[in-house]
């Protein structure tokens, strides 16, 4: 029981607490904020796991972008939603929400089951990269790899996923925008 | 060291709980946290088997370009909340029941 562990029992408690909260409150603002908890402690578990640039990029693309546009998207829609859903009284254990429930306590123990015997940690390709070192520790420049790795390796992925994130603004814009007329 | 099946059993069940806040909630933003949450707890196992991948960087690789995706998706979807706001005044799915005219 290092202090690497330790972390990542505190982040994860923090991840699912929040992500829970999340699924069961009734306050849509509240609920939106705590969702910003939940991608910051989830950006810690990524540096846990060594992965500083992919935690930084969590940060800066989904707090600083998507929850942005999502409070943006929120406050544009109006006084009268945010007025329905906090006066609508929705307990957590309706009798609504059991099917849900249901698929979501079956699909867990599925998953549960499915991990379990996976034995995550004596895969065979694992087991290689570890005695190749090939597997990442926390000294030495990983962005820089990543880098060098994005634009020869991957270059393909990297621009089909420009020209589709271009597409998807450009059509977001398109659809957002105020018809003239009508 | 943190053992692979700590990572694994973390996203199940912050998949598990996304899958639930999709499920029952009555608002298309909730319902896109939801969503986000899903693909949140995907990238985490992307970046927690990327751990063993030193040269080709894969997993993170694609847990950046995950990323990247669910940010269209999300500028995309709130457009088309933005206008079913227009069209219906609502937000709630269940009520958008109507093609056009």
């Amino acid at each position: 029981m290092n202090a690497a562990n330790i972390l990542f029992y505190i982040m994860s408690f923090i991840v699912l607490a929040s992500a829970l909260y999340v699924a069961a409150s009734k306050h849509l603002v509240r609920s939106v904020f705590m969702f910003f908890v939940t991608l910051f402690a989830l950006a810690g578990l990524y540096v846990l796991s060594l992965a500083d640039f992919v935690a930084v990029t969590q940060i800066v693309v989904y707090v600083g972008g998507i929850l942005v546009l999502i409070l943006f998207a929120f406050m544009l829609s109006g006084r009268e939603t945010l007025d329905v859903l906090q006066t609508e009284n929705r307990s957590i254990w309706k009798i609504n929400n059991l099917p849900a429930m249901l698929i979501v306590g079956l699909f867990f123990i599925i998953l549960i089951n499915v991990i379990l015997q996976t034995n995550a940690d004596h895969l065979g390709w694992i087991t290689d990269s570890i005695k190749l070192k090939n597997n990442i520790t926390n000294s030495g420049e990983m962005t820089a790899n990543i880098g060098v790795n994005l634009m020869t390796r991957y270059l393909l992925p990297f621009e089909i996923v420009s020209i589709l994130l271009m597409m998807a603004l450009v059509g977001a814009a398109h659809l957002s925008r105020k018809e003239q007329q009508a | 060291m943190i053992s692979l099946t700590n990572y694994l059993v973390v996203s199940g069940i912050l998949f598990c709980i996304g899958l639930y806040v999709v499920l029952v909630k009555r608002n298309a933003i909730q319902i896109l946290i939801g969503i986000e949450m899903m693909l949140n707890a995907a990238i985490l196992n992307l970046v927690a088997f990327g751990k063993y991948d030193k040269v080709n960087n894969g997993g993170q690789m694609f847990a950046l370009f995950a990323i990247i995706l669910a940010a269209a998706t999300t500028a995309v979807a709130l457009a088309i909340i933005l206008n079913v706001y227009r069209r219906y005044k609502t937000i709630d799915p269940d009520k958008v029941d109507q093609l056009k005219d």
